[in-house]
């Protein structure tokens, strides 16, 4: 499972990146972190643009880095996704794309025509880079690092330069490269919405050092970390639209634990959607709470109080059957419940976000 | 006839020597100008300012110190009688190095601010799409350093033509192999022809004009990566 192995020790004035992880060899793996915490760093340090005094790298057996070796940048079979374009402004679009496939071996694998479908730029081919809009440039950025056909795909926070309606724009692309390609991606991000939609695996970062690491929806749902992520803090539900009554334009959401009620999004029935719950969204009661405007109200136990990082507040994880929300609550309502380790509760969760 | 035949064999020349130093400078410009573009040594602020040299320096000077080592004692007199090509002062290609060395900057400078104001991203972007460091150079540095190659080339020209102190030293006055047009008009006015000092003179007041009237209005908009 794990074919990338990272080991750096970068030290800067101000700054060190100590690092050892052990990365997945599928899905989209999120290097989560506000910023300066070492991510981008951690990503150029794999891709060979940083070269950190001590390191070892290794991807499917291949050694990248180590005490005595050293493969640069462009012996390594990656493809690399800069946070602005960075398109070559004396190419046209597919002078662009073409640039790197006509120097790689391995291009066959994904092709340039798969990339230029996959990201829907068929149209901009014989344009000139700086007559396309943010969206546009991001998404040619994006089949050109494809178009080499890339055993690992790295991403710097593709999106991040761009404003919402743009993000909108490229994310649906984004779900279809983690869906339709069966290449790693690795994908930094400080954005807690990104990640809780697009990512597999996570990797938290802070300070040059990983905080947490694993698969996304049980690191998510520690306790420890959520204080890192403040009002973000929150689970991601794997789930599956189960009915829609179309009367109140509402989407029953099927996961392993019981069901929620979203706002319909004319997903079809069937069809696998992720389910992002914020902890602060969420509020406990002993009793049944009656007559309530909240409509998703679920049966669970508590499996963790831990410290939130205002005194006042606490988290508090509950298991919903195989599944495990998270609570954000004052200490005072913990204290006035008695919350203790498997004190029955009911939940109640008053919005949901249904990602598709 | 508005220039006289020895007029026209002055012009000749110094478009000869000026246009070869602007080819040879081509091929050595460009290495300098990257390494003071991209490199982080100690030595860059040393090696920078001898570059410049030729800036500040009395042409005389220069003229001087490269008679002193094209001389028959010096080390490249030394170096090119023993390969026989005999002595270079006094020479057509005596002063083709010594407008190397002069002119030297003007071919540097500009290319090295086109080569700073590239900035590291085209080069990452290269190297995670297969583009060894030469294949860079030449695929994106080149490209989008034009701008630069051009106005380099333009000073590197129009400077040589302007050249005067280090032709005497190093060429003397020998019509047809060092007597370029700014020692002609010398010659004419040493010789009291005020007449044919004017024509000559007024030729190479209009060239230089011409030429930074090129520079100046012609400007390219420097495109950054997108």
């Amino acid at each position: 499972m794990s074919e990338l192995s990272a080991r750096f020790y970068l030290n800067w004035p101000g700054f060190t990146l100590d690092v050892d992880l052990q990365l997945p060899d599928r899905g989209v793996t999120a290097l989560f972190g506000h910023s300066g915490s070492g991510k981008t760093s951690l990503l150029r340090c794999i891709a060979g643009l940083e070269r950190p005094a001590h390191g070892r790298l290794v991807f499917r057996g291949q050694i990248w880095q180590d005490e005595t070796q050293w493969l640069p940048t462009h012996r390594r079979p990656l493809g690399y996704v800069f946070q602005e374009a960075s398109l070559f402004p004396h190419l046209s679009v597919l002078g662009n794309l073409q640039y790197g496939q006509r120097r790689s071996a391995t291009a066959g694998r994904i092709g340039l025509e798969q990339a230029i479908e996959l990201l829907g730029i068929g149209p901009l081919l014989t344009r000139r880079p700086d007559s396309l809009s943010g969206g546009e440039r991001q998404r040619v950025g994006i089949a050109r690092a494809l178009a080499v056909g890339p055993k690992i795909l790295l991403m710097d926070e593709p999106l991040a330069a761009l404003d919402l309606k743009r993000k909108q724009e490229i994310l649906p692309y984004l779900e279809r490269l983690r869906d339709e390609l069966a290449i790693p991606i690795l994908y930094v991000s400080h954005a807690p919405d990104e990640v809780a939609r697009l990512a597999d695996h996570l990797v938290a970062m802070e300070q040059g050092r990983v905080i947490a690491a694993g698969p996304l929806g049980p690191t998510l749902a520690r306790l420890d970390l959520p204080i890192r992520l403040g009002e973000d803090a929150g689970v991601v539900l794997e789930a599956q639209i189960g009915a829609i009554e179309a009367e109140w334009q509402l989407a029953r959401v099927d996961f392993a634990g019981g069901s929620l009620w979203s706002r319909n999004h004319d997903i079809p029935v069937g069809r696998r959607v992720r389910v992002r719950v914020l902890a602060r969204d969420v509020s406990l009661s002993l009793g049944d709470p009656g007559q309530s405007s909240i409509q998703n109200c679920l049966n669970g136990v508590v499996e963790a109080i831990g410290a939130d990082d205002h005194p006042g507040l606490q988290l508090v994880r509950v298991r919903v059957g195989a599944s495990c929300v998270i609570a954000r609550i004052t200490r005072r309502s913990a204290a006035q419940l008695q919350l203790g380790i498997g004190t029955p509760v009911h939940v109640q969760i008053k919005s949901v976000a249904l990602m598709e | 006839m508005f220039l006289t035949e020895a007029d026209l064999e002055a012009i000749w020349l110094t478009i000869r020597l000026a246009g070869l130093t602007t080819l040879i400078l081509f091929v050595l410009g460009p290495p300098a100008a990257w390494w003071l573009a991209r490199t982080r040594s100690r030595w860059k602020g040393p090696v920078g300012a001898v570059v410049a040299l030729p800036l500040v320096l009395p042409p005389s000077v220069l003229g001087f110190y490269l008679l002193l080592a094209m001389g028959p004692n010096g080390p490249v007199g030394q170096l090119t009688q023993a390969s026989g090509l005999g002595m270079l002062p006094f020479t057509f290609w005596g002063l083709v190095v010594a407008s190397v060395f002069y002119s030297y900057p003007f071919m540097v400078q500009p290319l090295q601010n086109a080569f700073e104001a590239i900035g590291d991203r085209p080069l990452e972007v290269a190297a995670t799409l297969r583009a060894s460091p030469l294949d860079t150079f030449f695929s994106v540095v080149l490209p989008l350093a034009r701008p630069g190659f051009l106005s380099a080339g333009i000073l590197t020209f129009a400077h040589t033509v302007g050249e005067f102190g280090v032709v005497l030293m190093i060429g003397g006055n020998i019509p047809g192999a060092t007597r370029v047009a700014s020692v002609q008009i010398y010659d004419h006015v040493e010789a009291l022809e005020y007449a044919d000092a004017h024509r000559l003179a007024g030729v190479m007041l209009a060239f230089s004009f011409i030429v930074l009237l090129g520079l100046y209005t012609w400007n390219p908009q420097r495109k950054k990566v997108a």
